[in-house]
């Protein structure tokens, strides 16, 4: 069992009596508050959840147990609808919107005790890997705080990795989790499609979103997973069947574990630091019992040209609602039209304008076949490559993000480098498969780097596991007296 | 809306323009296609759980998702998938698998500025609709969709494009509405309100929709075109929007064609648009060209999931089908030996049932169809089918004169009563067969010269003649003698 | 895969869009969409004959919801959200032409 991560520890102490939740949330409120240079939240919600602190205590006092995350703070990416507070998606055009209702998910953690402390920063409208298409300003990376944070879930895991929250959820349309995990050295989680409820994320890519969650150790990762997880009416592509328990999953070990390292994504287009983490990854599951191959899932990297056809079709009309009629914001003009085109025109940023333009193209008279059309038949192809691999491999093994986190402005000239980041990740979305991202160690310029566990769909389980042990692996290679093998070593 | 493919039917219309020198005196053929929108008759919305009601106080019955709230998400409503397949049943349609696609086009009443509805793969597919007259109309499909919020311009005395502002209220935002598009089978206006008449007491049979035209629940677009008569092709069609009754249908319809006749007849072109009639000016004017018409860009729901009806539910919902129009139609037809349209007014009226238990009753089926069309026009009120059965033999034994029975047929139509009842109580006892006769044996011996006159007079003196005779007999027995009796004694005494 | 996007397919896609462009930007964003576009040529390569679409990655079909009413929002809370109302509704600038 890997030990006990920080919001575990928080909610065990809480439950237990044997601290206040008040205590808990005063903490991470004054580290938020310390970091404010961060960019990591858009808004902190501290009288909230003060009071929700305060609840919580009570009830421990009068016996009653308020959750597997009882009082552990937690961040939301500014994506999730939270009632009376404003959800911004870091856009201009949803400035000072506050939604009358709350996402599944929010519901979830208070019914799992969590105490929400605030939302974070991202790219506006999820679209993006750097969160510097903030209309708020970008997040800095607590690593280095002249690089990015990567994105779009760059405020949450700035927040988990800067300490301010021991727990946050965010989004992954394309690699939104898992990318900033890895540039920021936290764990992230996409789970499978439909494990989680959507209702109440403000949809990007509706086939491709999904909300996971970020945390400082697997096992805090599994914890926020197994809160949110679970069937959702509210949400027709919601998997009915219940989630499955991951009891078990964190201790197993990988004796006879079948692991299939992605031949395409160790090759062109991977820095070396990153290589060179993820074969230590693989030696290390292979010295503690894993059989470790090569695997070749050609999708893996012509999904990314699917996904940009098919993400930003979708974007173009989930974004078609913010017109400056219900709510947003409006820019006056003498005719309806004009009004939408002169709100829509100033409220989105040029990252968010160019992928529904691409979208719009994609779906338009003429091009539909030759672009949206052709990508989901490359979709069926992506489900098919991993079919065959599963068939052979319990879990892949991938890079998560091609680099390192980068310096600010290094990549907004070039929207096509910057897609680019998103080509370890995109192929989980687009069959609708869970992963996660570890942080392996450092490259050479001591930036952390994540690595990757792919699993099938429903496979949270196995994926767990994998993850679980590679985290095991690398923290008892870094023990000075751990009983374990290096693993930086190369077979 | 419309713009979709017809699911591999029949391709509807083809551009082109067989007028184009048509000689002189050629003889113009309407080509009409309907495509009806009806609110189905369910308590909530297709995609949220807000209700579905008319005429509520502005932007009361609303919720987050109809109102298209950032990260909401759409729910089928099973009801509303129930009365499409109802709808589709009854019209002999194909129920199929289907999926919810996106309608995209920016204007204001649409909340998310997309319409979820069905695109290539409609839920009912093809089947048709008798027409009282017996012409059956094919349909190319019947699918779901959400309706639209309402707008309203204000200013400018309310014309659209005078308007100062417009109000936007989205209660209506979500209803359920089935397409109903039809084949291009309709040949005249009356043909075409003939089709909406019939397909509304359809809707109405199997409960799918109230079909109310002025509330909007019915909403009707005709595509209009003329050909040359005898030609196989098909003109160059028009789109007709705002049609808001069945006697705008009529008068757009024949406006528009008279319009494109005008054209071809001048040696113009009919070109492929969309106009709007216009009530007041009873005219149709452009809306928007076929060059104009927007890029729709429709793809799958990513937000919804393939409905796919399983056949045990598909057969649970036509055994629960109540009879429909049609199948009404001929089954009076068939127990009263008559053409389905001969019977279709009874059946319109909803007194098939009546006319069946009557005739069951023993009643003559000429005799019970004439007094449901000629006595019972404003309803048969607490009049049972035995009774009709017993005062139509009372009628053919000249229990009753004629006028006698109209007022008892009155009477029943109010009490309930039976006809004998009535009768006695109205003091209409019958005048005895042999008690007549003596009656007018004594005033034929009492006017001999009329007599003569009656017997050997021309037809036209004979006829007044028998009209003084029976208007002594009625006096004498106080109107209580059956006229067809007295005639037929006065023709027994005179050929004697 | 069809010619490079051109700027007259930028400018119309745009106008789908209801977003405006300015003569740089319209330069700037039609480069970068053909760059996008270009990228995407790769999976020119595959062989999608009889392949059939995926629009869904995990196959769920026939979710329906009874038909029950359920809370509404409060039209004043909805309204309070607005940029302009009057008399319970929302109140915009002039629509030109009618619903297609
Ligand atoms: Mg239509
Ligand atoms: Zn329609």
């Amino acid at each position: 069992m890997s030990a006990a991560g920080p919001a575990a520890a928080i909610a065990s102490a809480v439950r237990a009596g044997d601290r206040s939740a008040i205590s808990a949330v005063e903490e991470s409120l004054a580290a938020i508050d310390a970091a404010g240079e961060l960019g990591a939240f858009n808004a902190v919600t501290a009288e909230a959840a003060l009071a929700r602190a305060g609840a919580i205590d009570r009830a421990v006092e009068a016996g009653e147990d308020p959750g597997p995350l009882a009082g552990v703070p937690v961040a939301l990416k500014d994506n999730i609808c939270t009632r009376g507070v404003p959800t911004t998606c870091s856009s201009r055009i949803l400035e000072g919107w506050v939604p009358p209702y709350d996402a599944t998910v929010v519901d979830l953690l208070g019914a799992a005790g969590a105490v929400i402390v605030g939302k974070t920063n991202m790219d506006e409208f999820a679209m993006g890997s750097s969160t510097e298409n903030s209309a708020f300003g970008p997040t800095r990376n607590p690593c280095d705080p002249e690089r990015v944070p990567g994105g779009s879930s760059g405020g949450s895991a700035a927040a988990v990795a800067g300490g301010l929250t021991p727990l946050a959820l965010a989004s992954d349309t394309g690699g939104s989790i898992r990318q900033p995990a890895s540039l920021c050295g936290v764990v992230g989680m996409k789970p499978t499609y439909g494990r989680v409820s959507r209702y109440g994320l403000v949809a990007f890519a509706s086939s491709l979103d999904q909300i996971g969650p970020m945390a400082s150790t697997v096992g805090d990762a599994a914890l926020l997973y197994s809160a949110i997880a679970g069937h959702d009416p509210l949400d027709s592509t919601s998997i009915p069947e219940p989630a499955g328990d991951l009891t078990g999953a964190l201790a197993g070990d990988v004796d006879g574990l079948r692991v299939g390292v992605v031949s395409e994504l160790c090759g062109d287009g991977i820095d070396g630091d990153v290589r060179a983490r993820l074969d230590a990854a693989a030696t290390a599951l292979a010295s503690a019992g894993a059989q470790v191959g090569e695997v070749s899932v050609p999708a893996a990297v012509f999904g990314l040209s699917a996904y940009f056809l098919i993400a930003p079709a979708e974007a173009s009309s989930n974004l078609a609602r913010y017109d400056g009629v219900r709510y947003g914001l409006r820019v006056p003009a003498p005719g309806a039209v004009d009004m939408n085109v002169a709100t829509r025109t100033a409220g989105f940023g040029d990252e968010v304008k160019r992928r529904i333009m691409l979208g719009t193209f994609a779906l338009s008279a003429g091009y539909y076949d030759a672009y949206y059309g052709k990508a989901q038949k490359v979709r069926t192809l992506v489900v098919r490559d991993f079919a065959a691999a599963y068939e052979r491999f319990d879990v892949l093994l991938a890079p998560t993000s091609p680099t390192v986190a980068f310096r600010f402005g290094e990549r907004t000239a070039n929207p096509l480098a910057m897609y680019l980041s998103d080509v370890c990740t995109v192929a989980s979305n687009l069959a609708g498969h869970p992963a996660i991202s570890v942080p392996f160690g450092s490259g050479s310029d001591g930036l952390p780097v994540g690595v990757q566990v792919l699993a099938p769909a429903l496979g949270e389980h196995v994926m767990f596991r994998a993850a679980a042990a590679l985290e095991r692996l690398l923290t008892g290679a870094q023990a000075p007296e751990g009983a374990t093998e290096p693993v930086e070593a190369k077979p | 809306m419309s713009d979709r493919p017809g699911a591999g039917a029949d391709i509807v219309w083809q551009a082109g323009s067989p007028g184009l020198g048509a000689p002189a005196g050629t003889e113009w053929e309407t080509v009409i296609g309907l495509e009806v929108h009806a609110e189905l008759l369910t308590g909530t919305k297709l995609f949220s759980a807000s209700p579905n009601a008319f005429g509520g106080e502005p932007n009361t019955q609303i919720d987050p998702v109809c109102l298209g709230l950032p990260g909401t998400l759409p729910v089928l409503n099973r009801h509303a998938v129930e009365l499409a397949i109802r709808v589709g049943l009854a019209l002999g349609a194909e129920v199929r698998p289907s999926v919810f696609a996106r309608k995209n086009y920016y204007y204001p009443d649409m909340p998310k500025n997309f319409q979820i509805s069905q695109y290539d793969r409609p839920i009912n597919v093809g089947g048709s609709l008798e027409l009282p007259s017996g012409k059956v109309v094919g349909i190319v499909r019947a699918h779901l969709e959400e309706d639209t919020g309402k707008s309203t311009h204000v200013g400018g005395g309310g014309r659209i494009d005078e308007a100062a502002w417009s109000l936007v209220d989205y209660n209506r935002a979500g209803v359920p509405l089935l397409e109903i598009v039809s084949h291009p089978d309709l040949r005249s206006a009356a043909e075409a309100r003939e089709y909406v008449t019939e397909l509304r007491a359809t809707l109405l049979a199997v409960g799918a929709s109230d079909g109310k035209m002025e509330e909007g629940s019915l909403r009707v677009d005709a595509n209009v075109s003329v050909r040359p008569l005898g030609s196989a092709e098909f003109g160059t069609r028009c789109e007709i929007k705002n049609v808001n009754s069945l006697r705008s249908l009529g008068r757009a319809v024949e406006h528009e064609s008279r319009r494109q006749i005008d054209l071809l007849s001048s040696g113009e072109r009919v070109t492929q648009e969309t106009r709007h009639w216009n009530e007041d000016t009873g005219r149709t004017s452009l809306l928007r060209s076929k060059e104009e018409a927007t890029d729709y860009r429709y793809f799958p729901e990513p937000d919804l999931v393939p409905l796919v009806p399983d056949e045990a539910w598909i057969e649970q919902i036509r055994a629960e089908l109540p009879l429909l129009p049609r199948q009404r139609r001929h089954r009076l037809a068939a127990a009263t030996g008559q053409l389905p349209a001969r019977v279709a007014l009874v059946v319109e009226r909803g007194q098939d049932e009546l006319a069946l238990a009557a005739g069951e009753a023993g009643a003559a089926p000429a005799a019970v169809l004439k007094h449901l069309e000629q006595n019972l026009a404003d309803g048969t009120g607490r009049l049972t089918a035995p009774g009709l059965a017993e005062l139509i033999g009372m009628e053919a034994r000249a229990e009753l004169s004629s006028n006698q029975v109209k007022e008892v047929l009155a009477e029943m139509v109010r009490s309930g009563e039976s006809p004998a009842v009535v009768a006695r109580r109205a003091g209409f006892e019958a005048v005895a067969a042999g008690e007549l006769a003596a009656v007018v044996d004594g005033i034929i011996a009492e006017h001999p010269a009329e007599w003569q006159r009656l017997r050997t007079g021309d037809d036209r003196e004979r006829k007044k003649m028998q009209g003084f005779f029976t208007g002594q007999v009625m006096r004498a027995t106080k109107g209580q003698a059956n006229g067809r009796d007295v005639a037929a004694l006065l023709e027994d005494r005179a050929e004697a | 895969m069809a010619d490079r996007i051109s700027r007259a397919d930028v400018a119309h896609v745009a106008w789908l869009a209801r977003l405006q462009l300015g003569a740089e930007e319209l330069e700037r964003f039609t480069s970068q969409l053909g760059d996008v576009l270009d990228h995407a040529t790769d999976v020119e390569a595959l062989d999608l004959d009889g392949v059939p679409a995926t629009s869904h990655p995990y196959p769920v079909s026939n979710v329906l919801r009874d038909d029950v009413p359920g809370p509404g929002l409060d039209r004043a809370d909805v309204l309070a959200q607005a940029p302009d109302t009057e008399a319970g509704q929302f109140r915009v600038p002039p629509v030109r032409g009618e619903s297609p």
